[in-house]
């Protein structure tokens, strides 16, 4: 049996509002919010980044786990705004949760999710008996070019999952993954923002990775969408997920407690992430939850999750995800600004 | 702080939290000291890892930060005072100054503390934050 031993969140303090946004630009701001979905996103603060996010996230995962730092294996951290080109993040989580020296660790990189693969890697070194306890964590502090639809959505946040046999709070039940060469999104590594392919980014990318993975995962474990109680797809809106389960057949009911980005906006990394943890908050034992991740470039991975016993048991342990979501300070445009060093000379 | 092997040496104690104890005297120390001032040579000095926990003991508003610091003014300075005694001096973010006081409780929390430039090295470690 492969479980979550333990989970942790994280998501900043700030949020600008999409409103406040419109107004700077001159857009329709009711227009965009209804569009998106998205009434706000977090903004990390001047001395937050990916590794910052992932240490605060993993620091409650290891609490929440009840585990010794010493006994984690592997760290895998995946994300698409590591804070170094050359010098990897897991090392520096790996010395904040005290697992260091004796483990492996690495920086995984495949848009919004490499957290899930950071999880599917965990996965195979558990049960193959490599390590005791792997962590894999999915955290983003995502930029949009000023003035781009993207600068709506794009915030930051952290989710750490620790993978491992003992004491799981959740059974992972099984994976499969759908993965094409799809150029929808992407940043060459001089340039500051990112370039999407507008419309493009739907249907051959998003829709096809999300439904494909999801139905692949449920043929190869013979269930329907009946048989799952919540499911948690990657947001990079609020309106792609809702438009996925509706094609899946899923009630849309199921996504609700896993839909964050109204209130957080697109976390990228950290978005499927964040979604499981916010349904592990309050599943109870025995339900069932499909979670499929996105990735640009394009893939996705679909896990099916049992929820165990266990998870009562630890909950007191828990930081829940809407503590964070709740816990808030607004910015306007012009401290948002600087929060994002978006002004060349900052 | 930003030559790379003296800012490295401090890793577990920015990361951690990391400072020393005296067994002779039961007396906590962070940083962390080599010999015990009370004891000198009786001493028995052990690595102590804090909890992070404490309270704010005094705090003052930075408008007018040191070199290197200025995209973060106005900011929160406080000494903390931890649960297991020792005092420190650090940042408390994500708050206003209206939202301080003596006394109240805060833990700590992981932060970028100085990066050097825009191609130098960026240096983490704890920063404080009012405990919810
Ligand atoms: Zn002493």
């Amino acid at each position: 049996m492969i479980g979550i031993v333990g989970y942790g969140a994280y998501v900043p303090h700030y949020r600008i509002k999409a409103e406040e946004i419109a107004r700077t630009w001159g857009e329709d701001g009711w227009r965009i919010i209804k569009g998106l979905g998205v009434q706000e996103k977090s903004v990390p603060d001047l001395d937050e980044d990916t590794a910052t996010m992932a240490v605060e996230s993993a620091r409650n995962a290891v609490v929440h786990a009840g585990i010794k730092g010493k006994s984690i294996g592997a760290v895998f951290v995946g994300s698409e705004s590591h804070p170094y080109a050359v010098k990897p993040t897991a090392t520096i989580v790996a010395e904040a949760v005290g697992a260091t020296p004796h483990l492996t660790a690495a920086d995984f990189e495949f848009a919004c999710k490499a957290g899930t693969t950071a999880i599917q890697c965990c996965m195979g070194m558990v049960s193959s008996g490599m390590v005791e306890y792997g962590l894999a964590i999915g955290a983003d502090t995502a930029q949009g070019r000023p003035g781009d639809a993207l600068e709506y959505t794009a915030s930051a946040g952290a989710g750490s999952f620790i993978i491992g046999k003992k004491n799981a709070v959740a059974e992972i039940l099984g994976t499969y993954s759908y993965t094409t060469d799809t150029p929808d999104f992407w940043r060459r590594p001089s340039a500051d923002f990112p370039s999407h392919g507008g419309r493009f980014t739907g249907e051959p990318a998003y829709f096809k990775h999300v439904v494909n993975a999801s139905k692949g995962l449920m043929e190869k474990m013979k269930i329907g969408p009946e048989d799952v109680d919540y499911v948690v797809f990657h947001q990079p809106n609020a309106k792609f997920p809702r438009h996925a389960a509706k094609i899946l057949g899923i009630d849309s009911k199921k996504l609700e407690p896993g839909l964050l980005t109204p209130l957080i906006g697109n976390t990228y990394s950290g978005a499927s992430m964040l979604g499981l943890a916010a349904v592990l908050d309050v599943a109870k034992p025995g339900q069932h939850v499909l979670v499929t991740s996105f990735g640009s470039g394009a893939g996705s991975d679909s896990f099916l999750i049992k929820i165990k016993d266990e998870i009562e048991e630890k909950r007191s342990r828990l930081v829940p995800v809407m503590n964070y979501v709740n816990n808030k300070e607004y910015l306007d445009y012009a401290l948002y600004v600087k929060h994002r060093k978006k002004l060349k000379s900052l | 702080m930003l030559g790379s092997p003296s800012s490295w040496r401090r890793i577990p104690e920015r990361y951690g939290l990391i400072g020393s104890r005296c067994e002779t005297c039961k007396t906590n120390y962070f940083p962390s000291r080599q010999i015990c001032p009370v004891c000198r040579r009786r001493g028995k000095i052990v690595e102590k890892a804090y909890t992070g926990k404490g309270k704010i003991y005094s705090f003052t508003k930075v408008n007018v930060p040191p070199a290197g610091f200025e995209i973060e003014a106005p900011y929160m300075l406080a000494i903390i005072e931890l649960d297991e005694g020792p005092k420190l001096t650090a940042q408390v973010v994500d708050c206003e100054e209206r939202d301080v006081k003596i006394g109240l409780p805060v833990r700590m929390v992981f932060r970028k503390i100085q990066e050097s430039g825009r191609e130098g090295l960026i240096h983490y470690g704890f920063k404080f934050a009012l405990s919810k």
